[in-house]
């Protein structure tokens, strides 16, 4: 089944077109990663996909749900990790996972089941602005995921986090594989790699190619997947 | 149940910061200390208890304007409201939730600074409770205004507009150190045609029993509050919940 329906999504800053005619599908369960330079759209692409910008042109469905004209409903049953970590930084991290708990009515249980989930037992009583980079990213990502989302948005989730950091967090977002749609975006081309179903590369707006690694090494022509990334994504910018 | 729980939330960002709870609660108690002082210490009477006491729990209330700008800028400079933007949370669900623990704080100001009036000489009376509920139209207005700076304006420029301009507006323009027919003119016209004036009046006919002259200056209070309110709802819709 398609979690999210992409049909010709396009976005217009004036008259400046950032996405353009964007057309995409992403099944229940996969994980498809969202690679571009920067300006390439992908932020611009998930804003819209979550309600926080009014395509100019064309429409996205997330399990059925216009962002045009039903992003109530599209809104319940999506979550998004911000690329900036967004978290109440005078609350607990069990207050934070709290709140968006109360924010789409699910009960004290299903705090309790993230926090083991995602490892934060230790620090709950924790504020979370004393928290380090890290775990304030993983803390983010919980709160993302206390509605139980059906369509999960994880914007550039490792962006400035160390080595070890990094892929923790891997290990925490290979666990969310299989039960919920997540399209994430990123700049670390050994993350979608490592991490994806599918990888989508923008470019100047547009999708430029779509497949698994192998697939678009093939497409490309080349070994390796940055060789590949560069190939697609330049050729796409170029244009 | 949405906005009670963002309520929630922001009742515990204002509560754990202390420049809060000493410019909501502490300002006005010394502010009131010292012009008691300085009435003790002059001949004429310019700070009596029973214009001075409203005036300055009015003037408390334009804290409320600082703290809920400050917490919506700060809110809207990180990507906890983009977040909380994307959740199925309304305009409204927004700003009852920014606004709803300030007014128990805004009662609780209230309170104290009348307690601290009643203990430096202010008879106690059946009409101090009316004193507090005539405050709240203020209250409301002041945390509107705040919403409104908040939607619009950064938390610096937050911290100039409600935290240097609005103070100091209300403190001249409320006719709280001094009778505003004193000078006269387009200054008391102007300060008439603002609420803020009448927010002090309505507070001091309250102490007064003056029960007459009270819904007309409350209905003005009201009206400013109703209006800014408003505008907040709008500009806030448009700028973050309709994107």
């Amino acid at each position: 089944m398609n979690a999210i329906q992409i049909m010709g999504l396009t976005k217009e800053y004036a008259g400046r077109r950032v996405v353009d005619q964007l057309e995409l599908t992403v099944r229940s369960g996969e994980l498809f990663a969202l690679l571009g330079v920067n300006g390439a759209g992908k932020s611009t692409t998930i804003k819209m996909l979550c309600c926080l910008t009014v395509p100019t042109e064309g429409d996205g469905l997330l399990m059925g749900h216009s962002v045009r004209t039903d992003s109530h409903a599209a809104k319940e049953i999506l979550a998004v990790s911000p690329q900036e970590t967004a978290v109440a930084p005078g609350l607990t991290v069990g207050e934070n996972l709290e709140l968006m708990a109360g924010i789409y009515g699910r009960p004290k249980s299903r705090v309790d089941e993230v926090t083991a989930q995602l490892g934060l037992g230790q620090w709950v009583k924790r504020r979370a602005k004393t928290l380090s980079g890290g775990w304030q990213r993983r803390l983010s990502i919980a709160m993302a995921l206390v509605s139980r989302p059906e369509v999960l948005f994880l914007d550039e989730p490792t962006l400035g986090l160390d080595v070890l950091a990094r892929r923790e967090l891997w290990g925490v977002i290979r666990g969310l594989k299989g039960h919920t749609a997540i399209v994430l975006t990123t700049h670390y081309l050994e993350e979608a790699e490592a991490l994806a179903d599918r990888i989508g590369i923008m470019a100047a707006g547009k999708l430029r190619a779509v497949g698994t690694a192998d697939e678009l090494k093939a497409l490309a022509g080349r070994e390796n997947f940055e060789d590949a990334f560069v190939a697609l994504a330049g050729e796409g910018a170029a244009s | 149940m949405r906005m009670l729980a963002f309520a929630k939330r922001n009742l515990k960002e204002l509560f754990r910061d202390p420049l809060t709870l000493f410019f909501g609660l502490g300002f006005p108690l010394v502010l009131l200390v010292l012009m008691n002082v300085i009435q003790r210490n002059v001949p004429v009477h310019i700070f009596e208890l029973e214009t001075l006491a409203p005036g300055i729990a009015l003037f408390g209330l334009t804290f409320l304007a600082l703290f809920s700008g400050l917490l919506l800028a700060r809110d809207r400079s990180t990507a906890f409201l983009s977040r909380l933007a994307a959740s199925p949370m309304t305009a409204a669900d927004f700003l009852l939730g920014y606004l709803l623990p300030l007014l128990p704080m805004a009662v609780g100001q209230s309170v104290i600074c009348l307690a601290a009036a009643v203990a430096l000489g202010l008879p106690l009376s059946w009409n101090l409770p009316a004193v507090v509920l005539s405050l709240i139209p203020s209250a409301l207005l002041f945390i509107a205004l705040g919403l409104l700076c908040g939607t619009l304006f950064n938390d610096k420029q937050v911290g100039g507009m409600c935290g240097a301009i609005l103070t100091n507006a209300t403190a001249w323009l409320a006719g709280i150190w001094f009778d505003l027919s004193l000078v006269g003119g387009a200054f008391q016209k102007i300060a008439y045609l603002l609420p803020f004036a009448h927010g002090a009046d309505g507070a001091k006919a309250a102490l007064a029993g003056d029960w007459a002259a009270l819904p007309g200056h409350l209905l003005w209070v009201c009206l400013w509050a109703a209006a800014i309110m408003a505008a907040a709802i709008w500009l806030f819709r448009w700028k973050i919940v309709e994107r």
